[in-house]
């Protein structure tokens, strides 16, 4: 950290923000680590299970997309993936619809018990799940949303809406409160300044609060499992069952893992520009 | 200032319902579980507070407290230092940055059960780069039968899943600051640490409390993963308190002893949190107005 900022090359970079030093042999072993265990799952959906048992190889001998297919041809495995979507989906969506009204609330007005209010939301991502699991398959299924997207999607709000009214909070505390009141004073009524002025505004928190409800809801396995049966089965939960009735199909497996993470990557790939840009508006 | 208006009652209220309708009669159902001896379906004895006496005194829970504890600790002291060290050295622009972004996103993408199989696979001497690698040096990898070994993988797991975690809320947040206290800081000739010190650690201050509460209730609660690499052994040795509440809940069926147990636990993280928040919150914007203590 010392020898950082020699001023020659500080002086020479264009922007100013100064340079730090150990980055540059800190980033490379970091990114090799980070990529190794995903590099090895990749190969190994490529590999023949009898590669894989009889022995080492840092790449698959003969390429093979058997696993793929697999997937891609038995309903048991793809309607897995659909049924993820589709909760991950709805829950991401129902998020930032009720989110947004919320965080601009408390980002613009005090009222009886907000500060309460705020941390009871936070709470509700700390029950550990153990025991909280039973009475939720009881409830889900006695008002009859159980094994539904619906239900699933539901369920995920408990953790992703608190952190979603965070996010946009932070957001929209850092757009300046004249821009409302010039709006009004413009004869705006509030839902016309809320859609055509303050969302376009907030517009990179959006994407960086549905990028992480659809993360947190796409890799939480313990409630949609307990959720669902048949109808709403998430990929994660398909997984566990196969391997567990087939022997060990490392391959099958490894396929399935790598296909886990491809719409996660797509949905980093659309917002990655809303993350670069100043998340963090109103935080720091 | 903020206005003062309890009509934003109306906009928060969508929020509050959804959360109540899956928050509120769980708890309950658990509040009473723990309160009662459950022998059939219709059978119940209330016993009032045994429950948490007997949980509180029980030894395994104490050892699995303690290791919940270490686990946590250890976790936040690399992964928060190591996410701000990342995003310092991540490139501003450009397509490296887009890049670097997407590849670091990719380890919180993986569901977790797929992280502790990941892991599992990586880590065996047969079969996996990792555990092949460290027994070609000579070292005796085995994450399955030695405690400090499946300790090791387990850290090292959760660092692998969640320090990009902290590295992208650091880095969206120092995407935030303006180039002019850069400028400012120039002129007086700040040196690297004190640039970190005075101007990006204060800025950085309002995503690390989100990422360090994220991470501390995450880990304090992690079960998934250390229960597929080794379902908490050997032995006790990565039986966190998820995974020692799951055995007590589902495999010895002691419902009430659970439940007692889990209201407890709730109340930890929820204290814990609370102290951090408002300590955060307090230290770094002292002049805001104290927060009411709930």
């Amino acid at each position: 950290m010392k020898a950082a900022l020699p001023r020659a090359t500080a002086l020479k970079t264009p922007h100013l923000r100064p340079r730090m030093r150990p980055g540059s042999v800190l980033l490379p072993v970091y990114f090799i680590l980070l990529m190794l265990p995903i590099y090895w799952m990749i190969t190994m959906s490529l590999k023949t299970n009898e590669e894989i048992l009889a022995g080492f190889s840092l790449w698959p001998r003969a390429v093979t997309f058997e696993h793929y297919r697999e997937i891609f041809t038995n309903p048991a495995w793809y309607s897995g993936y659909l049924n993820s979507l589709t909760y991950v989906a709805l829950n991401t969506v129902i998020s930032l619809v009720i989110a947004l009204p919320a965080a601009y609330a408390f980002s613009r007005y005090s009222f009886q018990g907000d500060k309460h209010l705020f941390f009871w939301l936070l709470t509700n991502r700390m029950a550990p799940p153990a025991v909280f699991l039973l009475p939720f398959f009881q409830l889900y299924q006695t008002v009859g949303l159980f094994d539904t997207h619906i239900g699933v999607a539901l369920a995920h709000l408990l953790f992703n809406v608190p952190l979603a009214v965070w996010i946009l909070e932070g957001f929209m505390s850092g757009v300046p409160r004249e821009i409302d009141e010039t709006a009004y004073i413009d004869g705006y009524s509030f839902g016309r300044f809320f859609f055509r002025v303050f969302i376009p505004l907030v517009r990179s928190g959006i994407g960086v609060t549905a990028f992480f409800c659809f993360m947190f809801s796409w890799i939480e396995l313990l409630l949609a499992r307990t959720l669902t049966s048949v109808d709403a089965k998430p990929i994660a939960a398909v997984m566990t069952r196969t391997v567990s009735a087939s022997g060990m199909d490392w391959g099958l497996l490894a396929a399935a893992g790598v296909l886990t993470i491809v719409p996660g990557a797509l949905v980093i790939w659309f917002v990655r520009n809303y993350i670069a840009k100043g998340f963090a508006l109103g935080r720091v | 200032m903020k206005t003062r208006n309890n009509k934003a009652w109306f906009l928060v209220l969508p929020v509050v319902l959804s959360v109540a309708f899956s928050a509120v009669v769980p708890l309950m159902t658990v509040i009473n579980y723990s309160v009662q001896d459950i022998i059939g379906p219709d059978q119940k004895v209330f016993v009032g507070l045994e429950w948490f006496k007997e949980v509180l005194r029980d030894p395994d829970l104490h050892g699995a407290f303690l290791r919940q504890l270490i686990y946590t600790l250890v976790v936040l002291a690399i992964e928060i230092p190591l996410g701000i060290l990342i995003a310092l050295s991540l490139p501003a622009r450009g397509w490296k940055a887009s890049l670097s972004l997407v590849l670091i996103a990719l380890p919180l993408l993986v569901p977790f059960n797929v992280v502790g199989t990941i892991w599992q696979i990586f880590g065996r001497a047969d079969i996996g780069l990792g555990g092949h690698l460290l027994a070609s040096l000579g070292l005796n990898y085995n994450y399955a039968t030695n405690p400090l070994h499946a300790w090791l993988t387990v850290i090292l797991m959760d660092v692998w899943h969640w320090t990009p975690l902290v590295a992208l809320l650091c880095y969206a947040g120092l995407r935030a600051i303006p180039e002019g206290y850069y400028q400012a800081a120039k002129i007086d000739g700040a040196r690297a640490w004190a640039v970190f010190r005075f101007i990006q650690l204060p800025k950085l201050s309002g995503v690390l409390l989100i990422a360090l509460l994220l991470r501390f209730m995450d880990s304090f609660m992690i079960y998934t993963e250390p229960f597929v690499l080794t379902g908490g052994g050997p032995g006790n040795a990565t039986t966190f308190l998820s995974i020692y509440l799951t055995k007590l809940a589902v495999g010895q069926f002691d419902l009430g002893p659970a439940a007692a147990f889990s209201l407890v636990y709730f109340l930890i993280i929820q204290v814990v949190s609370f102290v951090l928040y408002t300590v955060i919150q307090r230290t770094t914007n002292p002049a805001a107005p104290r927060q009411d203590t709930p």
